[in-house]
């Protein structure tokens, strides 16, 4: 069970919306909206109707056991603040720029050190799991996060199925590229395809999955459809979306934001409050939906999964394999 | 031509409250009047602020260039009001980051000061604006006479530490803050190629007053 535990802020929000009746609320807000001429406001509500539009509903069960229990960030938040360089380097860009991305049909192309190998449709992939709902935390290698009811499935039981061959020692991912339908793509902001990377024992981890929705429905394009990589205890952009390639590989693979900027971004990118950002402070990060007025709090060593990962990098320097 | 008179009643009036629409617009937007902040309003106001305090810096550096540019010499009516906006929305910025975000979380901001050079570059700027916001009023400027020239020449530097700021704060993206250096370098280089034409045409004046003598 999901125990709702009331987080800074949401007094306020739940507040607002219980107290107003939701008509006179929309009303009062399109009245003043239009007062003002600014007509931003609706613009941004025709984006999530059209992201809504575009999802389906998904048949799931809830992980308890490996989900947090907090209460997740709101729909709205989770699908209009998103890094997602390939629709724009703005948090709002992907949401107002994805609309033209085709998730359907898809298909991902798996390779390199397994017995099974070639290219699969979505549903191959999927085929035979169940899908779970997970409430992670997404910790952004920005020092803000947001608590996220992905749907998806543990990405080791996929990858089993391929029979990785004893060389295989990483998995590397890699984003589709397709500049026509993902206008970030057309700038070199950073080098495209998108590469990332996880060492063979991190992609098996029970905690590491493939998620496929949020909010029991499929993944919006803003945040990665029609799949994408979900590792809870490492930064943000380790979660690689719209995923078009698996490969096993013996040596460690490159990762898209270590080729940008290798002194600020490793390849292990694991969430640690205790290693600052070259730029910036990781003590702290900001709660998305907390409101403005709540402070930021303290940054947990692996994004609060401590207990299950550690062992996973045990004598290693963590300063240096950040 | 710009008459004075109209200038300091309908111009400098309207272009007051031009300058204090960005902050009019958050105001609003923090109370849900067109639409909000988004899911991180702190960062929405920090960045919106910020933003602000860099254009009022880079359109109060391009007021002398332009009142040469256009032959408008009226425009520098402008010039103090404008830096002034540059100085109170760059202060929210900062309080804003001090408030809001930091909450007033003492050792994370000396910490942050001190060690993060774009944060470190940010504040320079800031406090270097300070004396300029201080000796912006008329008898400030009378008393110092000459001297207030020169120490308000100091938004040279302010200019370039701001830009820089800017660069060092993206995380990939350089694109915009390449825009705002590129206006500053033209602004500033300009003022440089003038200096240096007004110095040449001294010397040569002065060898021709030697060889006439
Ligand atoms: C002349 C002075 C300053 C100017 C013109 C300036 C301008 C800016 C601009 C344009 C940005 C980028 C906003 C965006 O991403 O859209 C920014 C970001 C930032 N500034 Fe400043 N700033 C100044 C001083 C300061 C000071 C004094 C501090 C704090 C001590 C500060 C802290 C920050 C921080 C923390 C960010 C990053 C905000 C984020 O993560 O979104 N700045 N500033």
């Amino acid at each position: 069970m999901l125990i709702k535990r009331p987080r800074p802020g949401d007094s306020a929000r739940i507040q607002a919306s219980e107290i107003t009746p939701e008509s006179a609320y929309v009303s009062r807000r399109e009245l003043l909206g239009a007062a003002l001429a600014l007509g931003i406001g609706a613009a941004g509500m025709g984006f999530s109707l059209r992201a809504d539009a575009a999802t389906t509903p998904l048949k799931f069960s809830r992980n308890a056991r490996l989900s947090l229990q907090e209460e997740p960030n709101s729909y709205e938040d989770i699908t209009t603040y998103n890094n997602f360089y390939e629709f724009g380097t703005g948090k709002g860009d992907p949401v107002a720029n994805s609309g033209k991305f085709k998730p359907t049909p898809w298909s991902v192309k798996v390779s390199g050190e397994a017995e099974i190998t070639g290219t699969f449709t979505l549903e191959d992939v999927l085929k035979g799991h169940a899908l779970e709902e997970r409430v992670y935390r997404l910790r952004c290698v920005e020092a803000w996060s947001m608590v996220i009811p992905w749907i998806g499935i543990p990405l080791a039981a996929v990858l089993k199925r391929f029979k990785p061959t004893s060389n295989a020692r990483y998995v590397a991912f890699e984003t589709v590229h397709r500049p026509a339908e993902m206008p970030g793509q057309r700038s070199n902001v950073l080098k495209w395809p998108y590469v990332e990377g996880l060492r063979i024992d991190e992609a098996m981890h029970p905690l590491t999955i493939l998620a496929v929705g949020l909010y029991g429905k499929t993944l919006p394009n803003q945040n990665g459809a029609p799949l994408r990589l979900i590792v809870p205890w490492k930064y943000g952009f380790k979660g690689i979306k719209s995923i078009v390639g698996i490969r096993f590989t013996e040596r460690e693979p490159p990762t898209s934001w270590n080729i940008s900027a290798p002194d600020e971004y490793g390849f292990y990118a694991n969430v640690n409050p205790t290693v600052d950002h070259p730029r910036w402070s990781q003590a702290r990060e900001r709660q998305i939906g907390a409101g403005f007025l709540s402070a930021r709090v303290p940054t947990q060593m692996f994004n609060g999964y401590e207990k299950e990962v550690a062992q996973l990098y045990r004598g290693m320097d963590l300063r240096r394999y950040y | 031509m710009m008459s004075p008179t109209l200038v300091r009643r309908i111009i400098k009036p309207a272009v007051f409250i031009a300058c204090l629409l960005p902050l009019l617009w958050l105001v609003a937007r923090a109370f849900e009047i067109g639409g909000g902040l988004g899911a991180n309003p702190v960062e929405k106001i920090q960045d919106t602020l910020g933003q602000w305090g860099l254009r009022f810096l880079v359109i109060t550096l391009a007021i002398t260039p332009l009142r040469d540019w256009l032959n408008a010499p009226w425009l520098i009516m402008l010039r103090r009001m404008l830096g002034l906006f540059a100085f109170t929305y760059v202060l929210l910025h900062f309080l804003t980051w001090l408030l809001l975000d930091q909450g007033l979380y003492w050792s994370g901001i000396l910490e942050d000061i001190a060690k993060r050079p774009f944060i470190t570059i940010g504040f320079t700027a800031l406090v270097l604006l300070i004396p300029l916001a201080i000796t912006s009023t008329n008898k400030m400027m009378r008393r110092l006479g000459k001297r207030w020239k020169k120490l308000h020449r100091l938004i040279y530097p302010i200019s370039l530490l701001a830009v820089w700021h800017y660069y060092w704060q993206v995380k990939a993206d350089v694109r915009e803050p390449l825009i705002y250096a590129s206006i500053v370098a033209v602004l500033l280089g300009w003022r440089l190629w003038k200096t240096r034409r007004a110095s040449t045409r001294a010397a040569s004046q002065s060898a021709a007053l030697a060889r006439d003598a």
